[in-house]
């Protein structure tokens, strides 16, 4: 083995590489401007996200890259589109958050371009290895976002709550990872495959490992009951931090965890469906009971988020092509629902304070009303009322689940879902016939604005749109399991 | 003009009703009362062409039904029975109508009353000229509406709502009955037309039918089903409780109800299907018992109550008596006759009786009244004409008809036509005696009224008394006038085909042929009364106290009506009231409720605080709750998986 003859192909991965070096002329251009101004920086970053979108989309077909550790397909880049509108939303949102508390500093946006080189590392990878090393690189640089307010307790204790847990879900995921090369062989996922698909050749430390892969994955998307962290990192993380919690980091966990359980284990479907069956319900009911007694609207978004990936789960446990294209959509529409219902929270403002009791939405409709009408739509869409983003997420899911024979999976779903939609409409009630006992500030800043405007179109228009993402998710998932 | 004189009413109503803001008080009368006018000269003229000219035929109107073998048509049809039912409604209705105007005069909703009125009307038209059952059943249910609208036509006095609820659910009773009646028809026969019923009737004498898991000969199973919408109706003993009821409504409405358009359709029913019924000897013995009960049991508690219109409304149900056992006993001419001369003297009675009410100032008890025959002369003689007609005194109209229904009744020569005969001249004496009572507390004595009530007694208007003469006129002319075409020697000739009687159970042939002292009984036992009349209420008012406290037990058992009401209150009322509790506090609240609505409603707020509880916030807790599920997940695996 020759170092210079063998040199890995590496053009598949270019947008990684892209934005890899762009971090680090980042990082290079805030230390020696030695400002603390956040605008400028973050404005580079999402010009950044900006062309490593354009260089994902660009490529087209199937290829690997590092000697098969790194792939890219359909599936990839459309998760990684997700990824970089997610992460360039959130450095948007946060502009006029940092100003105002004077807070602003420049690692902020740096940090977020490594997360996200670590999710785009993370949909690609094709070994376990790499898998790991996207996983990591992705939460280390979360971490330090969650706790990026060091002057604030809450905002410290949600990182150093964070890490704890994140650390141990990252060993058992690990101690996983070791238990399946050992009785696999390798950790290829292409030899992974060829392992399973022979015959005899599951054993009882395979699923074993397998089990800790999936809990250490679980971890990431927020599962039940592997949640516990999550309402209280998304209360006492800084807003903006939440809202990129709530949103890329979730599509690249849950597309790695499609490429994982649908590529090498595919073959054990019979084995790991059980566990997302229980896995979805206890999420999708927990995340609609519990979220009905919140009055803090991020703990409220964070039960909502864990009820999401609940749905989400229902149709990867359907473990069919339909299901994995259910699951693309629904994370398509999830990330605009959610960074618009965040944008609205960023603008909740009294006397220049941040403020974040649902009460504190009372009159809304009549102090701002395209604000409240833009979070009714966005609260629609996410009890999944026709003919909104978030229906056709949840329509697809449970479509999938009733394919694949899954009755009872759909039927909690749903059941869910009308509980779910309790407090998503008990929110609309406060905005349009509470009274206001103070209005909040009239002002909201114009990318806020922005967003939020964007974002509701989005949502009320999906219905155009539905055809060419169905068409595009739909590759995605012939690409993970082969026409 | 066939179709007209049925739907000009109808059209009467709907301007009056929904037009009434447009055209005013005024014009409400006058639409309303025209298009009955109209509507009964053109009765006249089809009486005359149909009945006396010997035509029937059917007008077609529209196809209402049409699914596989059931058919029914929206038609008219024409024969002598309908047209003298026509005739007598139209008459009787016209005469109302134009009472009301005088009577309702000071009403807040005139147009509504007088709306309500014609509806009520053309229900009854539409159930007298019904071509199938089906439509039959329509002017009847169309008939209950109209009546719970009118009883309850002051609906903020509860309790006229009572009356008007009791009188349509007494009423649900029988028309339960009477569709039952039809679905054996239909299942019998295989149609609802009447024509083809009565040509297949006799062959299907002495078939089966099963009902209620017993089998029984199918034409008395159905006529007996028949028999019980009639008695909901005709307010015969059992389904009776209704009728005394009812005199909450206004006094025109009374009468039309008394008279013409409601109780009438019973014994019109039992007519319609006499080709029926004469193949059924079992059910027609049960409406002769049935019948004479009645004309019995009303008759006693007539003789006890103190309210005008409440004793009016008795001698209603004993007549009502009277015409079901002539019709039991194959008499269907006599009993329409009957049903015809009752019509006139039974309104001109109640229309009286809404005059006294309005010179009294609405005062209806006849203890409070007394002494006004002087103020009142039209009134009194009005009265006198009306009570010799009920009592059946020769040359009044009662006499005719009456007479021949006991003599029917006696020429059956069966034992229930002679149960009958003798119930009848029993209630014919108490009917003589609780008119003449009626007549002496009203009128005559002392007035017992305040000064200020006898100070405003006065003559109705006009147009009050107007109807009051035509109708007066007809309780005197009716009897002797139509004698000889309705149960004299043109009878045959003039009924034709519409009643059907076997050679057998002719017993107004029979009739004719009774002992002299059948004839004279009901006029002996009718002189008897009046006079018993004049000697407790005007020589010796010590009497009927001295009475009533000898033989408390009787008295209190009659003034109570036999204690139906409270029987029925305690047996029905209350029953389905504790069912209806039952379902509602068990079923409803604690099982539909409990378990639905309140019961998720409360588990998910109870399921949504424990959930909240979870969240600790100790990482400790947070670390156990992964390894929780890691260990459990792993122990599912190696259980199930694997």
């Amino acid at each position: 083995m020759n170092a210079v003859t063998s040199l890995p192909e590496m053009a598949p991965a270019t947008a990684e590489i892209f934005l890899a070096v762009a971090g680090i002329a980042l990082l290079m251009f805030g230390v020696f401007r030695g400002s603390n101004s956040l605008r400028t920086p973050g404005w580079l970053a999402v010009l950044a996200f900006l062309v490593a979108g354009i260089l994902v989309v660009a490529r087209t077909g199937t290829d690997d890259a590092f000697f098969g550790l790194f792939i890219t397909d359909a599936f990839a880049r459309f998760a990684k589109v997700l990824i970089l509108l997610g992460s360039a939303f959130s450095i948007v949102l946060s502009f006029g958050y940092f100003e105002r508390e004077r807070k602003g500093r420049f690692e902020y946006p740096v940090l977020i371009v490594f997360a996200t080189l670590g999710m785009l590392m993370m949909v690609s990878a094709n070994d376990l290895i790499a898998l790991y090393m996207g996983l990591e690189m992705q939460s280390l640089a979360l971490y330090v976002l969650a706790s990026i307010r060091r002057d604030s307790l809450r905002s410290t204790e949600a990182g150093l709550k964070y890490f704890v847990l994140g650390a141990l879900s990252s060993g058992m995921l690990l101690y996983g990872c070791s238990l399946i090369y050992g009785f696999a062989g390798t950790t290829s996922f292409a030899g992974l495959a060829s392992v399973f698909s022979a015959e005899g050749g599951t054993s009882v430390g395979l699923v074993v490992g397998l089990v800790f892969l999936i809990c250490g994955l679980a971890f990431k998307i927020s599962a039940v009951p592997f949640h516990m962290w999550t309402p209280d990192v998304y209360e006492g993380a800084p807003t903006p931090v939440t809202a990129l919690f709530a949103v890329a980091p979730k599509v690249a966990a849950l597309a790695l965890f499609v490429r994982v359980l649908s590529g090498p284990f595919g073959d054990l479907l019979d084995s790991w469906q059980q566990i997302l069956v229980f896995v979805s319900i206890a999420s999708m009911v927990l995340g609609a009971f519990a979220a009905m007694v919140q009055t803090n609207i991020k703990r409220l978004m964070a039960y909502s988020s864990i009820g999401h990936m609940g749905y989400a789960l229902v149709g990867l446990a359907a473990g069919n092509e339909a299901g994995i294209t259910g699951v693309m959509i629904y994370l398509s529409s999830y990330i605009f629902m959610n960074i618009g219902t965040f944008a609205i929270i960023l603008g909740m403002r009294r006397d220049g304070r941040l403020v974040e009791n649902l009460s504190d939405l009372s009159g809304l409709s009549k102090s701002h009303p395209m604000m409240a009408f833009a979070l009714m739509v966005f609260m629609f869409s996410m009890a999944g009322i026709p003919p909104l983003a978030g229906f056709f997420g949840k329509w697809y899911v449970f479509m999938a689940a009733v394919q694949a024979g899954l009755f009872g999976l759909a039927v909690v779903g749903v059941l869910a879902s009308v509980v779910g939609a309790f407090y998503y409409l008990r929110i609309i009630k406060i905005m349009y016939f509470d009274e206001a006992t103070q209005p909040l500030d009239a002002r909201v800043g114009g990318d806020l604005r922005a967003i939020i405007f964007g974002s509701a179109v989005i949502t009320l228009l999906f219905l155009i749109a539905i055809s060419p993402i169905y068409d595009k998710a739909q590759q995605a998932a012939i690409s993970l399991l082969g026409a | 003009m066939y179709s007209a004189i049925v739907f000009l009413p109808l059209v009467g109503a709907l301007i009056a009703g929904f037009g009434g803001r447009v055209i005013g008080d005024r014009g409400a009368q006058i639409v309303t009362c025209g298009a009955m006018i109209v509507s009964s000269v053109l009765a006249l003229v089809a009486f005359w062409e149909v009945a006396i000219g010997g035509r029937t035929f059917t007008v077609d109107v529209l196809t209402w039904i049409a699914s596989g073998s059931f058919e029914a048509n929206w038609a008219l049809r024409w024969d002598t029975l309908t047209a003298v039912m026509v005739l007598v409604v139209t008459v009787v209705s016209t005469m109302v109508h134009v009472y009301s105007v005088g009577y309702m005069s000071h009403d807040a909703s005139i147009p509504r009353f007088m709306a309500y009125l014609s509806i009520f009307t053309f229900a009854m038209l539409m159930l007298v000229t019904a071509d199938n059952l089906v439509q039959l059943f329509f002017g009847w249910e169309g008939v209950g509406v109209a009546s719970y609208l009118l009883i309850g036509f002051w609906f903020h006095k509860p309790s006229a709502n009572a009356a008007a609820i009791k009188a349509f659910v007494v009423n649900r009773v029988g028309d339960f009955g009477f569709a039952l009646g039809i679905f054996g028809c239909f299942m019998l026969f295989d149609t609802v037309s009447l024509d083809v019923i009565f040509a297949a009737a006799p062959e299907k004498a002495g078939t089966t039918l099963n009902f209620l898991g017993m089998q029984g000969d199918a034409l008395t199973i159905i006529a007996i089903l028949l028999f019980i919408g009639a008695m909901g109706k005709s307010a015969q003993l059992g389904l009776h409780t209704w009728l005394p009821d009812a005199m909450e409504g206004p006094t025109p409405v009374s009468a039309l109800i008394h008279a013409a358009t409601m109780v009438t359709a019973g014994v019109f029913l039992v007519a319609r299907m006499s080709p029926l019924f004469e193949y059924a000897p079992i059910a027609l013995q049960v409406v002769t018992i049935v019948g004479a009960a009645t004309a019995f049991f009303a008759a006693t508690v007539g003789m006890c109550q103190n309210d005008i219109k409440r004793v009016i409304a008795y001698s209603t149900c004993s007549q009502l008596g009277y015409m079901f056992f002539a019709l039991g006993v194959s008499a269907y001419p006599a009993a329409i006759f009957h049903l015809m001369t009752h019509a006139f003297f039974k309104a001109l009675l109640f229309l009286s009786a809404g005059s006294v009410i309005h010179a009294l100032s609405d005062e209806q008890d006849m203890r409070n009244m007394g002494g006004i025959w002087k103020k009142i002369p039209f009134t009194y003689a009005m009265m006198w004409i009306g009570s010799l007609a009920l009592a059946g005194v020769p040359l009044f109209a009662g006499f005719y008809s009456k007479d021949m229904i006991l003599e029917s009744a006696y020429g059956s020569h069966t034992g229930v036509g002679q149960f009958a005969f003798w119930m009848g001249i029993a209630a014919a004496l108490m009917t003589a005696f609780y008119s003449w009572r009626l007549i002496i507390m009203t009128f005559h004595g002392t007035p017992r009224m305040s000064d200020e009530v006898l100070h405003h007694v006065h003559e109705s208007p006009k147009v009050m008394l107007i109807p009051l003469a035509f109708l007066a006129a007809g309780a005197v002319l009716s009897g002797w006038a139509g004698y000889e075409w309705f149960v004299g020697e043109g009878m045959a000739e003039f009924w034709r085909e519409s009643i059907k009687i076997l050679p057998d159970n002719n017993s107004i042939a029979a009739a004719h042929h009774v002992p002299f002292w059948v004839k004279a009984a009901p006029l002996v036992v009718g002189v008897i009364g009046i006079g018993l009349a004049y000697l407790m209420y005007m020589f010796r008012p010590h009497l009927p106290g001295l009475l009533a406290a000898r033989f408390r037990p009787i008295y209190l058992f009659l003034l109570n009506k036999w204690y139906f009401d409270e029987l029925y209150d305690w047996l029905f009322v209350k029953r389905s009231w504790q069912v209806g509790v039952a379902f509602w506090q068990g079923g409803d609240r604690a099982i539909i409720d409990g378990f639905g609505p309140d019961g998720v409603s409360a588990v998910a707020r109870n399921l949504a605080a424990r959930a909240g509880r979870l969240q600790t916030g100790y990482v400790y807790h947070y670390a156990f709750s992964m390894l929780i599920g890691v260990v459990a997940l792993v122990s599912w695996y190696l259980a199930f998986g694997g």
